[in-house]
């Protein structure tokens, strides 16, 4: 079947099988940047943004997702950027495996609470697992990004 | 120093953030075949009959693999060095299976979804063996894991396979019985640690093609890329020469993938087909079918005079393998030869035990490698001993801990594997990590316990030592080539994997060669580009390759003067370098450093200056640390909420002091999911059913409250600008830190891990019972 998304903008279609799901579908189409961690929502790392909700595209199916607006970091470049220059500035980059999902549910609460506690952040992102860093230089780093106007 | 512990960003932060291309997936062709494997049901049996004449038939299937299909060459996953200390007791297929989710057989297909199809279709016939379940009764029962004839070890490491035994390991120093027996204090406890697993983000990955050249070319999620080229040439008998294997960035390791896992399937269906496989662990098969941290038990004695002086340690182990022996023999070592010489003022001290195998999914290399199990069962039983002499642990720990220029007798005994090497501690502040960490955790005012209406407040501690690589074994090595324009490259074998390798020696090249990081273009772990480096494990990047990278350095530097000298027509001691400029004292004459390289490159005297230096270690330094937790139990549910950990670290000079702050911040995190989170549960079939994230539960980001980690000026003569490691030392500490803090709270002694309220409540019930 065809689908129609759109995609960090750009409309796309699609040929796909109706079973198949988001995350598979965008790796076949060389959206690289979206990464499976596990097969049941359990982690986080596969997160895109529909319609600017971050969502795990590992459990969604894509033939559900016609006509929706699809958000990679490709789509968030500057956002992304300045994140990951708190990250380095505050060594919390380890293996990165599961920053680029990290950094679209950082983006998605930036655009509903930009003035998230860091209670707020921890609760909105705690279903991005990392087993590298122990979260707290993520933390202060996204504190530093959230408070960031430029 | 301008580089090295300085603030200096990750290299490559940035670019795997914006989603570049980075991770070995991302590199799989797009028309590539997919491996799948069936998985055993039953911990343990063997293969009778497999009818996949359905299978075969199906469209887009274009093998069915099957013991049958392999030569019979036993080899060892581990991706250890050669000759390696683990037993060569795996076949890349065979006619038995040891454990549930053992390899069956593979189905090599265009898509999953055939694939899935195909193995749907296979049936085999099993003859259902009776399995061993349970590590206590491993050694000598009748059920032999092992029978096969072909299986064997590379060197005496004490193994006995119709015993049910991968390794073996004695030693005594001193008359630990006799030592005992004149002792005023003696405690005994028995300890018992769990399976846990690694739990890195990117699955098991790998995917391989036969190049232009009709060579062999495997992208692969490792850590160990030489090994991995060595055992793949051994187990399927390619030639090395026409393997090269290449290790993208890594999304995780901590030991799981020091293994190799899906290479043999892979690169045995590239080779033979000449068509691009790929294979991806699913999450349950990175749970169920990769490997585990090795359970324990841990039976320790320890005895003091009546001043509180530790005398003798007794330390008998029994370790898990599951159902092959990768790392059996040295993560068992590493349980003594890392922890027990913490305490190293005691005449006599015994380290004894063996390692079995069972049905159960395979224990092998992770991050603390045997030290967190015997620091659990130490540092636990030090608290225990203290509380049965009435003295404070902080003082017995001052009184008989290693300082700086002392040395243990273990150290020369106990290898990895091997004997070991005699060394004496040139840097040792845990005298100064224990007085910052009491002053960080507040422990005058909290210890032992606060108690309030309905929670109680305590404080718990641990120190710990590691290691610095494995002296005489581990070699790593560098090339540094200088560019027209006046940059370099550096290549080396030593492997990223997330804790950020690239970096650290990107910044002790631009240290000694007195440029910026940005001037310095490294690469990484490609068999055929890159020098030989063992790979990313026994904390031996920073330290090994650290000290390769900057001995490549050095001599570069002085080529590049050589050079400056012949141009400015002196003497090489008239050169003065300020790293962009290399003068002529006598005259001062100059020219810089992109002059030089642009005249070298294209107009005089045209040569490529480049240097490739190894090293070796001599001895490999430990870090130490000292780690304090505050806790705050729930007097009706006993439910634990770890408040704050606080680490103090002697890992010599920080060369990335946010890098080394990140190593230690996620070991803790990872040490207390071993002391607290991180239940390993199976079935009584031998099933383990803690096989995803939603029953096998890491700590998440609402259980991290606060960390500390500090670190104490130190300086190890040896290490590339004064480092030691700092990759595993993190780990060690938090489970005996934590049922210390428990006991503190509560007068209950928790001896297996995790430390959960449960076992409060049914310990608390037992004391009650007995009452």
């Amino acid at each position: 079947m065809k689908i129609n998304l759109k995609i960090n903008g750009q409309s796309r279609q699609f040929l796909i099988e109706p079973n198949e799901y988001l995350l598979d579908v965008l790796r076949k189409n060389d959206y690289l940047s979206v990464r499976r961690g596990c097969d049941n929502t359990s982690c986080g790392v596969c997160t895109v943004l529909i319609d600017n909700k971050p969502v795990p595209s590992c459990s969604v199916l894509a033939a559900r997702c016609e006509n929706k607006e699809i958000t990679t970091v490709e789509g968030v470049e500057k956002e992304v950027e300045k994140l990951a220059r708190y990250f380095g500035e505050l060594g919390a980059d380890q293996c990165g495996y599961c920053n680029p999902s990290m950094a679209l549910t950082v983006y998605a609460l930036k655009l509903e609470n930009k003035n998230a506690s860091i209670e707020e952040v921890k609760e909105y992102l705690v279903g991005n697992l990392c087993r590298c860093t122990g979260y707290i230089a993520q933390h202060e780093a996204i504190m530093k990004y959230l408070g960031d106007e430029s | 120093m301008k580089v090295v512990n300085n603030l200096t960003h990750s290299i490559d932060g940035m670019g795997i953030m914006k989603g570049r291309k980075a991770f070995t997936d991302d590199f799989a062709e797009k028309d590539t075949l997919i491996v799948k494997v069936m998985r055993s049901p039953y911990a343990y049996a063997k293969i009778l009959e497999i009818n996949d004449s359905e299978a075969r038939k199906l469209e887009g299937i274009e093998m069915v693999l099957t013991h049958k299909d392999f030569k019979r060459i036993p080899f060892t996953r581990a991706g250890q060095g050669y000759p390696e200390p683990s037993p060569h007791d795996k076949f890349v297929l065979d006619e038995y299976v040891r454990y549930i989710g053992d390899e069956v057989l593979a189905v090599v297909g265009r898509s999953d979804e055939i694939c899935d199809k195909a193995l749907s279709l296979i049936k085999v016939e099993y003859e259902v063996l009776e399995p061993v379940l349970d590590f206590e009764t491993a050694k000598d029962n009748p059920i032999v894991i092992h029978p096969e004839n072909e299986i064997h070890e590379m060197f005496d490491i004490g193994f006995q396979p119709k015993r049910n035994i991968a390794a073996s390991y004695a030693m005594e120093i001193g008359d630990v019985k006799k030592s005992l027996s004149e002792c005023e204090y003696v405690i005994k406890e028995t300890f018992y640690t769990q399976a846990q697993a690694h739990v890195m983000l990117e699955p098991h990955t790998v995917n391989a093609r036969m190049d232009y050249q009709n060579r062999l070319c495997i992208y692969s999620a490792t850590q160990t890329p030489f090994h991995v080229r060595r055992i793949i040439s051994q187990g399927l008998e390619i030639p090395l020469s026409k393997i090269r294997v290449i290790k993208p960035r890594v999304g995780g390791g901590f030991g799981g993938k020091q293994a190799i896992h899906g290479e043999m399937l892979v690169a045995y269906v590239t080779y033979k087909t000449n068509k691009p496989t790929k294979m991806i662990y699913s999450r349950k098969e990175v749970f169920e079918s990769s490997y585990s941290r090795h359970p324990m038990r841990i039976e320790m004695t320890l005895g003091a005079d009546k001043d509180g002086r530790l005398k003798a340690i007794n330390c008998e182990g029994l370790s898990d393998t599951g159902a092959y022996g990768e790392h059996a023999l040295t993560v068992f070592m590493v349980t003594g030869s890392k922890v027990l010489p913490l305490y190293n003022k005691v005449d006599s001290v015994r380290f004894a035990g063996d390692i079995v195998y069972t049905n159960h999914t395979p224990a092998g290399a992770f991050r603390g490698y045997g030290a967190i199990q015997g620091n659990f069962a130490l540092e636990s039983a030090v608290d225990i001993l203290c509380k049965k002499m009435k003295m404070d642990p902080i003082l017995f720990r001052q009184i008989n801990m290693m300082k700086e220029k002392e040395t243990s007798p273990i150290f020369a005994i106990m290898g990895e594997g091997t004997a070991g090497t005699a060394m004496i501690m040139e840097t040792c502040k845990l005298e100064e990590c224990i007085e910052k960490g009491m002053a960080l955790i507040g422990w005058k005012d909290k210890y032992p316990r606060i108690e309030s209406k309905d929670k109680i407040r305590s404080v718990g501690m641990a120190i710990a030592m590691q290691g610095s690589g494995i002296p005489y074994i581990d070699m790593g090595s560098a090339t540094i080539k200088l560019n027209d324009d006046g940059f370099y490259n550096l290549m080396v074998g030593a492997t990223e994997i997330g804790q950020g390798s690239d970096t650290v020696l990107t910044q002790i090249a631009a240290e000694e060669l007195m440029t910026t990081v940005d001037k310095v273009v490294i690469y990484s772990s490609d068999t055929d580009l890159t020098p030989f480096d063992v790979g990313a494990y026994a904390s031996s990047t920073t330290y090994i390759s650290g000290n390769a990278v900057w001995k490549a350095a050095k001599e570069l530097k002085e080529k590049m003067i050589v050079e400056a000298a012949r141009i400015l027509k002196t003497k090489v001691e008239n050169i003065d370098f300020d790293g962009k400029t290399f003068m002529n004292r006598a005259s001062n004459e100059k020219i810089t450093l992109v002059d030089l390289s642009n005249q070298i490159t294209y107009s005089h005297e045209q040569k490529q200056l480049q240097v490739t230096s190894s090293y070796v270690g001599h001895k490999s330094p430990p870090p130490f640390m000292a780690g304090f937790v505050e806790i705050e139990i729930d007097k009706a549910t006993y439910e634990i909420d770890i408040l704050h950990y606080v680490s103090v670290v002697d890992c010599g000079t920080t060369i990335n002091p946010m890098l080394a702050k990140g190593q230690v911040d996620g070991a803790i995190v990872q040490g207390l999911g071993m002391a607290h989170f991180e239940e390993v549960i199976y079935g009584a079939n031998g099933k383990l059913i803690s096989s995803d994230m939603l029953n096998y539960k890491i700590p998440t980001r609402l259980d991290i409250k606060k960390l500390t980690t500090v670190f104490v000026d130190s300086y190890e003569e040896t290490g590339p600008f004064g480092a030691k490691s700092v990759g595993e030392i993190g780990i060690d500490t938090p489970p005996a830190a934590l049922a210390n803090a428990v006991a503190n709270a509560l007068d209950v002694r928790i001896t297996t891990l995790p430390v959960t309220s449960e076992k409060i409540f049914k310990e608390i019930r037992r004391i009650n019972d007995e009452k």
